[in-house]
């Protein structure tokens, strides 16, 4: 139960950083996901954002900034064994699931819905 | 607007600027913290709810566990952007709705939707990546990076 109080708290105050950024510093979605990203991929560098997912599971992987940390992960996985090409080959690793099924999902869903209003 | 587009306007124009600004309706502060603390934590915990789903019923590890899961929520968050009801959402909760990963997948899919009547190979292949494509393209850098950063000083022999 307690994992689910964390999840919750964590990806709460993530978000409520993303609604910060739109409101008080006014960028636009776009910028503020990206800024979340690349803060993630840096958390990631700095050996951060691994112990927040330990204490806090689906709070710190389901939000976008645990993108830029398995963007890290892969490539960092990859560079260990291969050198530094595996930056380039282990980018997508981990984040491949995440991507593929957004296309292949998206996909589907242009194919088989109308927009709306 | 940043300092630098301000200084290359008219006066007149800086002082509509001011004037628009003064009148523009201000942002519930605290409301719209509130409504993205709720609901992003929310997903993260129906996220949480999902994994633990996988973790008992499948031969999934902690590490193994994320692809699944992500993917469940993608699906959920694609079928409620097809059926319209996530967007509605994301007026009412604004980040909270963006920065989990199901705002990535609706991304995505509103936009292959959207310009549908386009085409095919152009509108919906051209345009799925509209929104999400800045968050793929800084992400990739950002991670190249410093991933960089981290071999170099690995085979400089640091920490």
């Amino acid at each position: 139960m307690e994992s689910y109080l964390t999840a919750f708290v964590v990806g709460g105050i993530i978000c409520v950083i993303g609604q910060l950024l739109i409101d008080v510093v006014r960028l636009t979605p776009a910028h503020t996901m990206s800024t979340l990203v690349v803060s993630g991929a840096v958390l990631s560098g700095l050996g951060l954002y691994e112990p927040l997912i330990d204490f806090a599971g689906a709070g710190a992987t389901v939000p976008i900034t645990s993108f830029g940390n398995s963007l890290v992960h892969g490539a960092m996985a990859e560079a260990e064994t291969t050198g530094l090409v595996g930056i380039l080959t282990g980018i997508f690793e981990v984040t491949s699931a995440g991507i593929s099924a957004a296309i292949i999902f998206g996909f589907i869903a242009a194919l088989l819905v109308r927009p709306k209003g | 607007m940043s300092n630098k587009k301000k200084k290359k306007l008219t006066p007149v124009q800086q002082e509509y600027q001011a004037f628009a600004k003064e009148r523009e309706p201000r942002r519930p502060l605290a409301l719209n913290s509130l409504k993205a603390f709720v609901v992003g934590g929310g997903i993260c915990v129906l996220g949480q709810v999902i994994s633990d789903f996988f973790l008992w019923n499948f031969n999934f590890t902690e590490k193994t566990v994320g692809n699944p899961t992500v993917a469940v929520l993608i699906l959920i968050s694609v079928i409620l952007t097809s059926l319209g009801i996530y967007d509605h959402l994301a007026q009412w909760a604004g980040a909270g709705t963006a920065v989990p990963v199901t705002g990535f997948a609706n991304s995505i899919a509103s936009a292959a939707i959207e310009h549908r009547s386009e085409g095919y190979v152009l509108g919906v292949g051209g345009n799925m990546f509209k929104l999400a494509g800045s968050v793929i393209t800084y992400g990739v850098f950002a991670a190249f990076v410093v991933a960089l950063i981290k071999t170099t000083i690995a085979a400089l022999g640091g920490a």
